[in-house]
Order: C-alpha cells, then sequence, then structure tokens
C-alpha cells in the first residue's frame, strides 16, 4: 500500500504513543525544583557560611551547579535522570553543563581539535550567540535611554 | 521557606518548558536559546531582579537567570563604561559560568569516556 507524505504522517500520529503531558511535566516540575533547591542550598552555605554577598554568591552557586552538571554528565547519570526529568534537567544550568560535555564525550574519537572541542558548542555555542546579543541589545538601549534622559 | 520558594519557581519554570517542548515540538536547543533570550530581556526590563529576590536559586539557576544576568551586566557595563560598556558588561557578568562551562566541560570529557548506548 502507497502513502503519501501527509498520510504517513497522520498514520505516525495515530500510531505513536500519545505523549503524557501531565506525567511529563509534573517530573520537569519535580526534578527541576530540586535542582533549584539544591542551588538554593549552596547560594545559603555561600553567603552565610562563607559571607559572600549575593552577586559573587550567585557566580558561585552557578559555578558549583555546572561542574556538577558536567561531572554527573561525565558518570553517565545526567542523561539517566534526563529521560524521566525532560525540561527539569534541561532549564537549569546544570542542563547547559550537560549539553557541553556530552557532545564533547560523544564526538572525542573525532580528534581533540574538531572533535571535543568544537562539538562543546553544538548547543552552548548558539546559547550564547543570542544569549550575548541580546545583552548588547540591551546595553545598547539602556544607553540611548540615558542619553536621552540626560 | 527559602528552599520552598526556590522549588516550586524552579520547578514552575521547568514545567513550561517542558510544556512547549511536548505541545510544539521544539527542539531542548531551541528551548535553552528561547529561554536565555527572554531570561535577557525580562532581565533588560528589570522584571525579573523581583523573581530572583523571591525564589532565589530558583531563578537564578535555570537558564533564564543565566540571562538576566548577562542583561544586568550590560546594564551596569554602561553605567561603569558608557558605550563600551554595551560590549563588555554581558560576557564580563557572565565570565564565571561561561568560563566554568568551558573548563569543566573540557576537562570532563577528556577524562571522562563515551558510554556504549544499550
Amino acid at each position: 500500500m502507497q502513502y503519501t507524505k501527509q498520510e504517513y504522517l497522520k498514520y505516525l500520529e495515530q500510531k505513536s504513543p500519545n505523549s503524557p503531558l501531565w506525567k511529563d511535566t509534573i517530573f520537569a516540575f519535580l526534578f527541576g525544583g530540586g535542582i533549584c533547591t539544591i542551588g538554593q542550598f549552596f547560594l545559603n552555605l555561600y553567603q552565610n557560611t562563607f559571607s559572600m554577598d549575593s552577586e559573587m554568591a550567585r557566580t558561585a552557586v552557578s559555578i558549583t551547579m555546572i561542574f556538577l552538571g558536567a561531572l554527573l554528565t561525565g558518570l553517565d547519570i545526567y542523561c539517566k535522570l534526563a529521560k524521566y526529568a525532560g525540561a527539569g534537567t534541561l532549564v537549569p544550568i546544570t542542563g547547559f553543563a550537560n549539553a557541553i560535555v556530552s557532545p564533547a564525550i560523544e564526538f572525542k574519537k573525532e580528534g581533540l581539535v574538531l572533535g571535543l572541542a568544537s562539538k562543546m558548542f553544538v548547543i552552548a555555542g548558539p546559547v550564547l550567540v543570542y544569549g550575548i546579543t541580546a545583552s548588547a541589545g540591551v546595553g545598547l538601549i539602556y544607553f540611548i535611554i540615558k542619553q536621552l534622559g540626560g | 521557606m527559602q528552599y520552598l520558594n526556590a522549588f516550586w519557581v524552579g520547578g514552575l519554570i521547568c514545567a513550561i518548558a517542558q510544556i512547549l517542548i511536548d505541545k510544539t515540538k521544539l527542539t531542548p536547543a531551541r528551548i535553552l536559546v528561547l529561554f536565555v533570550v527572554t531570561g535577557t530581556v525580562l532581565g533588560g526590563l528589570g522584571l525579573y531582579e523581583p523573581i530572583v529576590n523571591f525564589a532565589g536559586a530558583g531563578a537564578t539557576v535555570p537558564i533564564v537567570g543565566f540571562g538576566n544576568v548577562l542583561a544586568q551586566g550590560a546594564i551596569k557595563g554602561v553605567d561603569e563604561q558608557g558605550f563600551l560598556g554595551i560590549l563588555t558588561g554581558g560576557a564580563r557578568a557572565a565570565a564565571g559560568g561561561i568560563t566554568a562551562s568551558i573548563v569543566f566541560g573540557f576537562l570532563m570529557a577528556l577524562f571522562f569516556k563515551p558510554k556504549i548506548k544499550s
């Protein structure tokens, strides 16, 4: 039997299991919330025990979470969590670390320059491109407003 | 209370991303880009700091918080360096996170071997 592309897509839609939206969302909520709670623990630790100011403590928390995300990715634990957590492990900064380490390890065999180092930025690259460009936009608008406002 | 607010706000941000993934077929990479830019815009408008003050790590740990750091940095940069700050402020404020990602990412990738996919 011949399918047109549209018929085939419709067929696929029927056969593929309904994505359990509520289950996915609750898992994402719980895992994401859990990761942020761990972050809050470090934030309190850095502010209270190491008496950092809030800006320093925030940076230190990001660095800590990035380290943990990178380590758990290397140990092959993070992707197992991600299977259940979905966006709950993607959106926290640990997921950014995961997006760097995971392709870097996978493409290591293609060399240290064009494999590992280059593939590190497959996902992180776009995030930095759009994030930093947007920040320059914010800076420019703020600069203009400041000039106009005196 | 701090922990509770961090938990539910952080969880909520991730839940929004999950709904977007399930409903719109946006890829994870696009979600990350969308969220970081959203954070930068909200940060530039001064709308994200109140959330950070309320939720602490619940607002700073999600990638949206990274966008906010970039925006706050750009504003601070302009305040301190004028026009030059447009280009120096964002990356300077985010330098710790960016450098940690690169250094830890590089070291972990060197040290660990690829796992065989089952």
